[in-house]
């Protein structure tokens, strides 16, 4: 079941759309920012609100990359790895969090701290190489700086 | 006056709010287009500026807008969307545009939404710009409360309100009949064409889908006119263009500067040229589903017209530079590794093709390539090509490759007979892996 506070924010873009469906992938994300990442439960909540079926929302679910179909870390660093951060470096950069976190790209570090996961282009070309993790954009990135943003995550 | 995109922003400042916008002639354009001019007119004004789209197609935005059915007749619901998708790799032009002066962009939708008289209108954004998503929110609420949105603006009669749609990511978004499925609720992939959008769009109604940066271009059209913008270009064609330029040069950044400005004049003057140590190669001028072009094009005019005649695409005009200590096959293949994630999968020569290429040049890479993977890399880049896929993204992606097969053929050999990348084993040996960032110069 959809909590109150999940079907308050979800109704709350009721107004901007003709139709419910439409808020498929806001009602997604509105369970992931909620409960982590979005489980088979809560997909199965977000169907029965907007009246579609489970393998309808599954089909949008895992489409969107930034939709987590699978449990997540506290922190999801998304490394760009597109063409500017590649000639800038990048490479390296990956190399150095997978070594660091002990993980590949696509994983979780075993104390649920970190997922490593790929981002297209950031739009930070000027400043490459680039991650973003949550809400912030750290650019310029260096090995050591690296080791720094992650030693200042919780 | 010159520079109709950017002459507000302050670089790094917060967003100008909306009593600083008005200020400087902010929604001067809104209130004169309301006050004494046509829906059609306004379209009329449009087409007579020739700007043309800023997101990559270069189609003329003025004659979309036409397309759209007017008068009594019409559909009474339409659409008016801002494709803020930006995701092109390489380009960083509307994220700072929207971060820093968010009433121009909404602006030119009005005026948009009203040329075509459409009640309502959606930003469409990129989950990532959230420094975008603050800006733009808080310039709707203002705009709103200035009545500039909603109902009866300025006492005209016409209604319009914006939504600020914040996407969950795919590339492929940025396809604007994709765009309309992913603010539908569904899968992102593209429509068949005809019927297009501004007939036929979201939910079935007309709409138009402009770019950030095109939108940008509205107010000041309006404001000042047609032949004022006609005349900021160099070379016939009209307005200013955000250039932007990443890679290993001294100044990467962005700037605007006429429709027109030589490739030259970007990369040596605006860049600050190549770093110590490295010589210029090529670029992609464009974003990343645009064609190389290399030394002999330096001198090259940076418009529409004459980027097409060189064999490649203005595209978005934020150029990737490619050094001559950067592989130009491992570059495809970060490309093409990237076309083949992003494809959406619908339509077969897509989906499988590009994951074929990209095992080709991995190959290569590696040094598993032989001769005849030329061949193959090129015949794959034709079925591949437009008209032989469902939209154009797979054309896109492969420009950089059919171009770097022809520019860059040696550089292929080079990897073949158990060789590997050339470049990797100089860099080994040398330590230039560890290169500096960058740090960002713009306007």
């Amino acid at each position: 079941m959809l909590t109150d506070q999940e079907r308050r924010e979800i109704e709350a873009e009721l107004p901007h759309y003709p139709r419910k469906q439409a808020l498929c992938i806001e009602a997604l994300k509105v369970v992931q920012h909620h409960r982590g990442w979005v489980d088979d439960e809560a997909l199965c909540d977000v169907a029965e609100f907007l009246d579609m079926t489970p393998h309808e929302v599954d089909s949008v679910a895992t489409f969107y990359n930034l939709i987590y179909r699978r449990r997540v870390g506290r922190n999801v660093i998304h490394l760009c790895d597109s063409i500017s951060c590649w000639v800038m470096g990048g490479d390296g950069i990956c190399e150095h969090l997978k070594g660091n976190l002990g993980i590949e790209m696509g994983e979780t570090t075993e104390d649920g701290r970190f997922t490593l996961l790929p981002i297209p282009c950031l739009g930070d070309c000027d400043r490459a190489p680039s991650m973003m993790i949550g809400r912030t954009l750290h650019s310029g990135l260096t090995p050591g700086k690296v080791d720094d943003i992650l030693r200042d995550c919780k | 006056m010159n520079k109709p995109l950017t002459e507000h922003i302050k670089p790094g400042a917060p967003p100008i709010d909306l009593a600083a916008y008005e200020r400087t002639g902010g929604y001067e354009a809104l209130r004169q287009a309301l006050a004494s001019m046509e829906p059609g007119g306004v379209t009329s004004m449009v087409e007579e500026s020739k700007l043309r789209g800023r997101g990559g197609a270069g189609f003329s935005t003025g004659m979309k807008w036409s397309f759209v059915p007017m008068g009594d007749q019409a559909p009474r619901q339409k659409y008016f969307v801002c494709n803020a998708d930006e995701m092109e790799p390489g380009t960083f032009k509307d994220r700072f545009l929207m971060e820093h002066n968010p009433h121009q962009l909404i602006e030119g939708m009005i005026l948009g939404a009203y040329a075509i008289q459409a009640p309502t209108g959606y930003i469409f954004l990129r989950a990532e710009y959230h420094a975008s998503q603050t800006a733009l929110a808080r310039a709707i609420e203002e705009a709103r409360e200035a009545g500039f949105l909603g109902r009866n603006i300025l006492g005209s009669g016409f209604d319009h309100d914006i939504h600020l749609h914040t996407s969950a990511g795919r590339y492929i978004c940025g396809e604007e009949t994709a765009l309309l499925n992913a603010l539908e609720g569904r899968r992102a992939i593209p429509r068949a064409k005809p019927p297009f959008p501004p007939v036929v769009g979201l939910w079935g109604k007309p709409t138009i889908v402009n770019n950030v940066e095109t939108l940008y271009n509205i107010a000041p059209i309006i404001r000042h006119g047609a032949d004022w913008f006609n005349q900021l270009g160099l070379t016939g064609e009209s307005g200013t263009k955000l250039y932007g330029v990443s890679g290993r040069v001294n100044r990467p950044g962005l700037w605007e500067l006429p429709l027109g400005t030589p490739l030259r004049e970007i990369i040596e003057e605006h860049a600050g040229g190549m770093r110590d140590g490295y010589r210029f190669r090529g670029v992609i001028p464009g974003g990343a589903s645009t064609d190389f072009l290399v030394e002999e094009h330096l001198d090259l005019a940076m418009d529409f017209a004459s980027v097409q005649k060189a064999g490649s695409r203005l595209g978005t005009g934020t150029m990737i530079v490619l050094d001559d200590r950067t592989c130009p096959v491992g570059m495809v293949l970060n490309l093409e590794r990237f076309f083949a994630r992003e494809s959406c999968g619908w339509c077969t020569p897509c989906r499988d093709g590009l994951p074929w290429v990209e095992k080709i040049l991995d190959d290569v890479e590696r040094g598993g390539g032989r001769e005849d993977d030329l061949d193959l890399l090129a015949q794959q880049a034709k079925h591949l090509g437009p008209g032989r896929t469902f939209c154009a993204f797979a054309p896109g992606a492969v420009e950089p490759l059919q171009s770097a097969l022809k520019y860059f053929e040696e550089d292929f050999r080079r990897h073949f007979n158990g060789n590997g990348c050339p470049y990797r084993s100089e860099s080994a040996a040398s330590g230039t892996r560890q290169v500096p960032p960058g740090n960002g110069h713009r306007i």
